[in-house]
């Protein structure tokens, strides 16, 4: 072990309390294991895959070492780590685990149980392709084949947001008005192996900033005995999911508020997605995690030459921030999702479908409320019919996107713009025809 | 060792009020169980009979605090919440002893819930898991297990021209407990409530992970009258069906011995799932099933050695 | 205890049951088809019809058997089969009653 020993040295990240502690350089799985050592959840139930396995190794040498007071619960399968954190955030522990691709299939049944039980439990996902055929690499259909499991899930662009969204997500998960687990994405190898330079908070700043976990029930305590996942028939399991669906809809300014104050502390400011030189812009990409930042870069190489481009990167994916970004996107002429995960609906990826969804909604609200007053319709883009809508389905099982890739996404906008021909809305980028 | 008296006069963690099938042997072996932890106990319950049964919502027969999770991970679910535990008190933020007791029927154990049985004997929690073993998948309508006993017709081994009910005999799921070298693992019967009560305080004593394979006749699936539960776990352990026994830091010991062990045939008799077996061309099976009870029990004797 | 017909605002997040035992107050005595009588003058105290009552059904008061809680016995008919022979102090009869619940 004494090269975890050398990285857990990396790790020790010290400053005046209040302040950053400074830059270090942490793949996205040390960054992500630093803040989990920093928040020193009291139960990490967890088992290792590709390409998360780091995630746990770091950890287990957190607990060796007695940096931690976490138990650590080997299990012996994905069902079983979180049907593990299940029983632990029941009895009333700050509890956590990890995973990715094929455990977070297994896991299925139990995330549900988990939202439907009203757990805040914290799960990165080190973001990878599902089987078949197997594939280690990056893509997102498996936070995806989650997304209605009533897990709220924030993405994250690289190993600074991914290190900042794992702390943020215990204060939301543990908000009274939401008591929803949280799923951290990151992309798998792009993200959790690359070397990053990333500020990182002082433990102090960390702990300070989650606070301790006061749960309201706990099956630990004798005086107030409770029972947990009862049969529920048809007389309360549907106010049991109104519930669910109120806590996520509560979710939404939870999140900015934590956000705001995680601010304060860290100087890193976070909304429910990041619009990137968006307010003039004729055209953009919309896109989550590591592609962003390809994205980013080649907005910044378009807009030399003149061209008003722009880029919209959600950080929550759920709860969806439908309207706000339907707003945000309103005014453009065209935009182009790239979702790196097919839903195999014929009608285009999950980010897709969310995006069209929510221009829609935009477009039908404005008309439903167009004699209803001063507010109606006073977004941007009113008045201008909604954007064109295209859909890239790119980088399945790890497939590289490059700047030549989001330029060509670009041009087909452009093109799209000048003839008012959409052309074919679902698209796949960068494979072999 | 506590009389029953005493047991009755202990507070009753599981509540009259439940809606197991009348006669179900299930809630009596909870009860025995229950009646004799003396702290303050969590239990956990994978999803079956006992759990849906005993926690229609807003209802709970529990008294102590329950969690069910899903079919296959008690054993899993009650090891985050011993982790809990562990780690809430390493912490101080917990005062006082509590005892964990994951549940789970024999589908839940046997079949769909043995490996997180396995993970949660072999890393060591202090967890007693207990089985009630009614033989079936009960709840979903008497399906077969792998603890269903050869011979019986259950509606996925229904007896037919060409079949005469199960054709395997049952999983000796205790000798797969025992191989985790647990503390304590244990078979017992609700008929001889002393001798499971006394295995029940082991397990909870034990240190350590321990198991309770407890025989709950369920009188749907194994078709007979309400009012023979008791008598027919009686009946199973004095024709050496479930032998009585215990395994203490691998010591193996018959803890029961029949004073004059009954023809299997008295215990497959009094039940309808065995009733083709008396037909005329069934009745080499009988033989069959009466030589495996007693190879059994020479195995277990050999194993355990002579009575002491 | 959760009201019947109770909204969604108001009744416990996620179906945790906060009445431990609340099935107490739920009748299954009316499941009964045969009745068990408990005839307290051939009774020895023996407790068997207790410990192998599925329903906690058989009624202890003062640390004695003090006969049979019809609110939730539902006439399975084992304590009268474990009784010892010796005492007979439980027998089932028909139960005459209204589908009802006579406590």
């Amino acid at each position: 072990m004494a090269q975890t020993e050398t990285k857990a040295g990396r790790f020790t990240a010290r400053g005046p309390k209040g302040r950053p502690a400074g830059r270090v350089a942490l793949t996205g799985n040390e960054a992500v294991a630093l803040a989990m050592r920093q928040i020193e959840p009291d139960v990490v139930a967890a088992y290792p895959i590709t390409p998360q396995t780091d995630i746990v190794q770091y950890f287990s040498s957190f607990v060796a070492d007695g940096r931690v007071a976490t138990e650590f619960v080997t299990v012996e399968s994905e069902h079983s780590a979180m049907s593990a954190t299940v029983g632990a955030a029941a009895a009333g522990a700050r509890a956590m685990t990890a995973t990715s691709a094929n455990g977070l299939a297994l896991m299925w049944e139990v995330l549900y149980i988990a939202a439907g039980s009203r757990l805040p439990i914290v799960m990165p996902v080190v973001n990878r392709a599902l089987s078949a055929p197997i594939n280690i690499h990056c893509d997102h259909s498996d936070a995806m084949g989650a997304r209605d499991s009533a897990w709220i899930q924030l993405w994250s662009e690289d190993a600074q947001e991914a290190y900042d969204n794992v702390i943020q997500a215990v204060r939301i998960a543990e908000h009274p008005d939401v008591h929803l687990p949280v799923m951290v994405c990151l992309d798998g190898f792009i993200i959790s192996h690359a070397l990053m330079n990333l500020e990182v908070l002082p433990d102090e700043v960390v702990k300070d900033f989650v606070g301790s976990y006061r749960p309201d029930s706990s099956l630990l305590d004798p005086e107030r005995p409770i029972t947990v996942g009862p049969l529920d028939l048809y007389d309360f399991y549907f106010e049991h999911k109104r519930q669910q669906a109120e806590a996520m809809r509560a979710a939404a300014p939870v999140i900015r508020e934590v956000a705001e104050d995680y601010e304060t502390v860290s100087g890193r400011r976070y909304g429910d997605f990041d619009a990137y030189r968006l307010e003039d812009a004729h055209t953009a990409v919309v896109v989550l995690g590591s592609a962003a930042g390809t994205a980013r870069f080649v907005v910044d190489e378009l807009r030399r030459d003149g061209r008003r481009v722009g880029l919209l990167k959600p950080r929550v994916f759920r709860p969806f921030p439908g309207l706000e970004l339907a707003d945000a996107l309103a005014g453009l002429d065209a935009v182009a999702v790239l979702d790196r995960s097919d839903s195999f609906s014929t009608m285009g990826g999950p980010l897709f479908a969310e995006t069209r969804a929510a221009l829609y909604q935009r477009a039908v609200g404005r008309a439903n409320r167009k004699d209803s007053g001063p507010s109606s319709g006073s977004g941007p883009g009113n008045g201008r019919p909604l954007p064109i809508t295209v859909n890239f389905i790119y980088g399945l099982g790890g497939r590289d996107i490059d700047p030549g890739d989001m330029r060509a996404v670009f041009s087909r906008l452009a093109r799209v713009v000048e003839t008012g021909d959409t052309g074919d809305v679902v698209n796949y980028l960068g494979v072999r025809e | 060792m506590a009389s029953l008296r005493e047991m009755a006069a202990a507070p009753q963690l599981f509540a009259p009020g439940h809606r197991m099938c009348a006669g179900c042997g299930a809630p009596v072996v909870m009860r025995q169980v229950l009646s004799v932890a003396k702290k303050p106990v969590v239990v956990s319950c994978a999803t079956g009979c006992l759990e849906v049964a005993t926690t229609i919502y807003p209802y709970t027969a529990w008294r102590c605090s329950f969690i069910h999770n899903a079919f296959e991970n008690s054993a899993a679910t009650m090891s985050g919440v011993e982790a809990a535990y562990r780690s809430l008190k390493r912490q101080g933020k917990l005062k006082g002893e509590m005892l964990f007791l994951a549940v789970g029927g024999d589908g839940g154990t046997y079949d769909i819930g043995l490996q997180s049985l396995s993970g949660m004997l072999e890393r060591g929690h202090r967890v007693v898991y207990l089985c009630y073993d009614n033989g079936a998948y009960m709840n979903t309508g008497i399906q077969r297990s792998s603890a269903t006993p050869r011979g019986a017709d259950t509606t996925t081994t229904p007896a037919g021209t060409e079949s005469a009910g199960k054709r395997q005999p049952r999983k000796d799921l205790l000798a797969i407990v025992a191989a985790h070298h647990i503390p304590y693992a244990a078979q017992g019967s609700p008929s001889h409530w002393r001798d499971l009560t006394r295995k029940a305080e082991k397990a909870f004593e034990a240190g350590g992970p321990a198991f309770l394979n407890l025989l709950a006749p369920c009188p749907r699936g194994w078709r007979y009258d309400t009012a023979q539960t008791i008598e027919l776990t009686r009946l199973a352990v004095e024709t050496c069906f479930w032998p009585l026994l215990e395994i203490e830091h691998g010591r193996c010991k018959i803890t029961y011995r029949p004073k004059q062990k009954k023809p299997l045939t008295d215990f497959l008799k009094a039940q309808g799932r065995f009733k083709h077996l008396f037909k005329d061309e069934n009745k080499h099976l009988l033989e069959e099933l009466q030589n495996e009870v007693d190879d059994n029990w020479k195995d277990l004797e050999s194993r355990c050695g002579e009575p002491g | 205890m959760v009201r019947e017909g109770a909204g969604w605002r108001d009744i416990p997040r996620g179906g945790l049951i906060l009445s431990p035992g609340n099935a107490a107050r739920y009748v299954t005595g009316d499941w009964r088809t045969f009745r068990p009588t408990w005839h307290p003058e051939r009774c020895i105290q023996c407790f068997l019809c207790w410990v192998y009552c599925p329903d906690a059904a058989i009624e202890v008061k003062d640390g004695k058997v003090a006969g049979v809680d019809y609110k939730h016995c539902k006439g399975c008919g084992i304590c009268a089969t474990e009784c010892p022979d010796k005492a007979h102090a439980l027998t089932m009869e028909r139960d005459e009653g209204e589908r009802g619940v006579e406590v």
